[in-house]
Formats: structure tokens, sequence, C-alpha cells
């Protein structure tokens, strides 16, 4: 054995220049009094994750599965059970005071919902100007300009500051969404189910938006979704998630073509592709049962009770999140076997 | 306002049609017609709907209810708000047979549970006295399918009917309707706004814009040789899982219009990358292109060298 503890995703040696570094976060929330004292939903069960600066990480995984509480957490939109988020240098779980504020400008976040996330009484001006204010950035004459410079980026039309989130479609309201996330000109974007409220041909003004900023502005994206056709496009790596846990992260074009966990497959086996030659010959793997409770999660390996390939093992012993070549990471007993 | 102007297409038994379209392009509308369901004030200014010989739009409210029973079934995108909380799922099953005169109340109550197997709920002897809420999002959806089946249709209509649910739970729910389109020989009808259902599911497509047809044809024509620019741009602003190399999304400018503010000429001009001067004040007929598939363009994509470039 080496001295060198075994590579996790967060020391992920084939990273240059990793921004952020999730090590073992852990979100539990409260679910009520059971019998037998308080449940607890394991909603971020032992994360371990790094995004290289300048990178697109997608996480995928389906409803409940605790992406979006992850992608919160991270943001520090809700504090962490356990665990540790570094952003840079800085620990965002235990950061206060002016510290806090300075790094909090760095780090933005955009909703899914482009009706509820903005505030209906506000004018789109001072929607996307409030953070300029709150952070003590720019006032008066000053942050009129950023606004008007940032909504011309974003592709609206600067002369709409004075007009109300119910005047724009659904499109341009995720756009008023992504002007509010740069006024401060961030580092690191989380952008949670950022399109999936949106109809196709507006989907792709908003994808294809997100890329050209990315370029411009040097951002680093937590891109979080369900849809992996959307992760696969604009991700550079993506990372599976299954019940609370993280059982794959790969490259997006090796977790595609090769899946190691079989959760992985079973996804990727699910998404249809519009060619009706590709469809007639697709075979989707198909799961049994359904995904278990977050309250009550399975012993060990959390997919043993749905997964095809499951042995006695999986239920008796956690497979760790481990390296299996370089930068693939997965956590199956039987990697690549499906 | 008109949401959908002029549409006529026809479907045959065994036969699995897909209407695709973006939020506003009628699609909904066109399905709800199709059982007289339109919402008030709506309503059928003029065509028929034949169903065999029988004109939908003339019958009777007693015809009509005896047909939306007995011969059609819908299915909706969300089964949370189409299923009642309070009664239990197998009886609701029930209650769906029993409601039109084809099986008596026995009858009916026998039938539950193997239809609820026939929709693949597992244990559904035990699982016929649960509640809608201890279901699923996929289990209501196959217990919304097995009220609309329960009865034999001829026509069944599926409105976004995976649109609410997990992906690997949407494969299971398609590979289901595929299923039972050939056990029972009906027609199905899907109304999605995802591409890649249709052609995975469907035989035809009749693509949907600002509540009309702007293209239809075989499944395999419209994917592979699309020649109206809304149905071509569609399928390359969708990202596809088995992209190779990085390639920038198509966009498609711009909103569909406003139903009460219809653009003159081709609805789709305002956004068209392949406008001609004669798309903005005349509005092309839906034409044949081919034997079996038919546009409402003035242009066709067949007629653009190397549109990839223009757009």
């Amino acid at each position: 054995m080496s001295a060198q503890a075994a590579p996790t995703p967060a020391t992920d040696p084939t990273l240059k220049a990793p921004l952020v570094r999730i090590e073992d976060l852990v979100k539990y929330f409260p679910a009520g009094g059971g019998l037998f004292g308080r449940t607890v939903v394991h909603a971020v069960d032992g994360v371990s994750l790094a995004i290289e600066a300048g990178e697109t990480l997608g996480l995928v995984g389906e409803s409940g599965c605790g992406k979006s509480t992850l992608g919160r957490v991270i943001v520090r939109l809700l504090p962490a059970t356990s665990g540790h988020v570094y952003f840079k240098d800085t620990d965002l779980t235990k950061v206060r005071g002016e510290k806090l504020r300075r790094t909090r400008q760095e780090i933005q976040m955009i909703f899914q919902d482009p009706y509820a996330s903005l505030n209906p009484r506000m004018t789109v001006g001072d929607i996307v100007s409030e953070p300029l204010r709150n952070f003590g950035v720019a006032r008066g004459r000053k942050a009129e300009q950023k606004v008007q410079e940032v909504m011309r980026v974003v592709g609206l039309n600067p002369n709409f500051v004075n007009r109300y989130p119910h005047e724009f479609s659904g499109g341009q309201r995720q756009r008023i969404g992504i002007a509010r996330a740069l006024v401060l000109e961030p580092t690191f974007i989380v952008a949670d189910e950022p399109v999936s409220a949106l109809d196709v041909s507006i989907q792709a003004q908003i994808v294809n938006l997100m890329e050209d900023l990315q370029a411009k502005y040097d951002l680093t994206f937590l891109f979080i979704a369900h849809d992996l056709s959307v992760v696969k496009h604009i991700s550079d790596r993506i990372a599976v998630m299954y019940l609370g846990k993280i059982v794959e992260i790969g490259t997006s074009n090796a977790i595609r073509d090769r899946p190691l966990h079989p959760y992985t497959k079973v996804l990727e086996s699910s998404v249809p592709v519009p060619d009706p030659d590709l469809e007639s010959a697709r075979k989707p793997i198909l799961l049994k049962g359904e995904i278990p409770s977050p309250v009550n999660p399975p012993s060990a390996c959390r997919f043993h009770t749905r997964c095809p390939i499951a042995q006695q093992i999986c239920s008796e012993v956690e497979p760790p999140l481990e390296m299996k070549e370089n930068g693939r990471f997965a956590a199956c007993h039987f990697p690549g076997q499906l | 306002m008109t949401a959908v102007d002029g549409i006529d297409f026809e479907i045959d038994r065994g036969e699995i049609v897909g209407i695709v379209g973006e939020s506003g392009s009628g699609k909904t509308m066109t399905a709800l017609s199709i059982l007289r369901l339109i919402p008030e004030p709506g309503k059928i200014t003029s065509g028929r709907i034949l169903y065999g010989e029988k004109d939908v739009v003339e019958m009777t409210d007693e015809e009509i209810r005896e047909f939306r029973g007995n011969e059609v079934a819908m299915i909706f995108q969300d089964p949370m708000t189409s299923l009642n909380p309070v009664l239990r799922v197998g009886f609701q099953v029930e209650e769906a047979m029993a409601a039109h005169a084809r099986f008596t109340r026995d009858q009916a109550k026998q039938r539950v549970v193997p239809m609820l197997q026939r929709v693949r709920i597992p244990a559904a002897k035990d699982r016929v006295r649960d509640y809608p809420h201890q279901f699923s999002g996929g289990m209501r959806q196959r217990a919304m399918i097995a009220m609309g089946v329960s009865n034999e249709p001829s026509l069944l209509i599926a409105d976004e009917p995976t649109t609410a649910l997990d992906v690997t739970v949407q494969a299971s729910i398609i590979e289901l309707l595929r299923d039972l389109s050939r056990e029972l020989r009906a027609a199905v009808i899907l109304i999605t706004h995802n591409m890649a259902l249709v052609a995975s599911l469907c035989n035809r497509v009749i693509v949907m814009y600002a509540g009309r047809v702007v293209e239809e044809g075989p499944t395999r024509a419209i994917f592979k040789n699309p020649q109206h620019p809304y149905t071509w741009s569609l399928l390359r602003s969708m990202p596809r899982i088995d992209e190779t190399a990085k390639e920038r999304l198509i966009s498609i400018k711009g909103l569909p219009p406003d139903l009460g503010k219809m653009p003159p000429g081709c609805k789709f001009h305002p956004r068209c990358k392949f406008r001609i001067d004669r798309c903005f004040t005349e509005e092309p007929p839906l034409d044949e292109v081919d034997p079996m598939q038919r546009a409402r363009c003035w242009v066709l994509m067949k007629n653009v060298p190397e549109p990839e470039t223009k757009a």
C-alpha cells in the first residue's frame, strides 16, 4: 500500500485547477416525527466532487435524487449538515461575515422556474440591479449603466427596464434570471434545471446563450438537470446522482459511450433519440420497482434493489466511489458489466 | 380567437399518430375537440369529426357520452389531478367500466385486478385498495391508462402522457402504450412536444404551429426529409444524446405568435430563416410534397441549398 490516500472525486489528480471542491457533503432534512423518534430524509449523503475552473460539470439524476438540494447547499442557500464546500480556498460551510459577502458575490444561481423566481412587483431593472445594491457594488447612474449592459449581453432590449416580469415570455424571463446572476460578474454559476420549463425552440436559445456567456466571461458552471441529452450537450464532465449519492463521474462522452455504473447505463438507454431508424433498434433497459424512499434508503449500494446485475455483495458492502480509470469514478462492485 | 384553424387528418385502427408542437400550437385543443371537450366558451365553429360514419360534432348529448366512454379514452399529463384522491384506485377503475353500458357492476369488479395487471402494476391484487397518493407518478399514469383501456376503446388519445415522469419511467410507459395499441388494435394519438418520443412510437406525424398543421407525413419521411422550415429547425434545435462532436444548436429566434395577434401571410414567417417575399403576405396551403407527405410552405427545404449555413 502506498502512503498516499486513494484519489476521491474531490482530489481527482486529472483536474488541473479545481475552482470548487466538495468533500463528503451531507444534507439531512427532518421528516417529522416517526413512531420511534424523528425520521430523517437523507437528501445528500456524502458527496465528494470537484469542479474545474472554466468547465461545465453536469449533474444529472431523476426526481428526488437530491441534485437540487446539492446545488443549494453548494451555494449556501441551505446549510450543510456536515462536510465541506471549498470555493478557491474558502470553506463555504464555515465562512462568515464580510468574507462570506465577498465570496458570495462570485457565486450565483439560476433557477428552473422563471415565473416563480422573479418578484412580480419589481421591474426588470430593479430585479437585475438588486444584487448591485445589496452588495454595495454600484448605485444610481452607474448601476443603471451596468443593468443595461448586462441586459444587452443576455439578449434583452435594455429599453424594457421599467417593465414587469409578467410582460415577458418564459424564455425572456429566464434571460432576466441570467442577467441577475451575471450582474455581479461571478466566476461560478449553479444553474438548476434552467431550461426544463421552456419550449424546445426556446431551450436552444438559452443553452446557446449559456455557452456564449461561458466563453465570453470564463465562467464555471454546475448545470443541474434531469435531461441527459441537454446535460450531455452542454457539459464537459457529468456526475450521475442516485438517491443522495454520486454513482459515477466522467467526461460526457465517456459517460454516454461506456457507462460504468448500471444506473448510468439504464439512464442512457432510456433516452429517446429523434431518429426513427435508431429508435426502432433501441432497447431501453427497464428498471424494476420504484425509486426507494430517501428516508430509509437501501443498505450498502443504494441501487441494489433495482439493479439488473446486483449480487449478494451489493446489499452487504457499499462500493466506494473510486477512480476506475484516469478521471473516471464509479461506485459499483461490477463496473461496466451491464 | 382562433386556436385551431382548418385541421384535417385521419387515423386508422392500429395506427399511432403523433401530434407535435410547442405550447399554444393547438395540439391539445385538436385532441379535446375530437371528444367535444373544449372548455367553455370555446367551440367548434366549423368542420366535421367523423368516427366511422358518425359525425361527432352532430352527436346528441347521450350519443357523445357513449362515444366518450366506450369508443375513446383519453390519458392526461398529470395523473394526480385526474384521479380522485379520496377514492381507492381499484374503485376508480371499476367506476370507469360500470359507468358505461358495456359491463355490469359485477363484471366490472371482476375485471379490475386483471386490468391493473395488464398495465403492469406490480402486486395488483394488493394495490387495488391503495389510494392515489400511495402510488408513484408512474403507477398513477398506469392506473389512468387502465381506466382508459378498460372499455377496450378503439381510439386512445394520450396528451403528454410522460411529460411529468422521469425518463426511466417514461421508457416503460411508452413500451406499455406500444403493446396496448397492438393488443387492442386501437388507433392512438400521442400529443407531445418531444420529437424523440414521436420517433420512438409513431407511424405518422402531424406537426402543428400556431393552430395549423404545417407538415404531415410518415414518421421516417418527416425526420429524414422535413420540408417545412419549422419542422427542420425543431429537429435541429434539440440536443441529441448521440451527437458526436459538440455542435451548436440551431435555435429558432423569437416566439410563437399570440393567438390574438396572428401575423399576415405564413404564420411562421417572422421566425423563419428561409422566407421569401410571398411568405409575408400570402398564407401557403398544406400541399402535397410527396404522395404521403404534405407541408404548408412556399419555399420547402428541398429547394434550400445548404440550409445549415443559412441557419
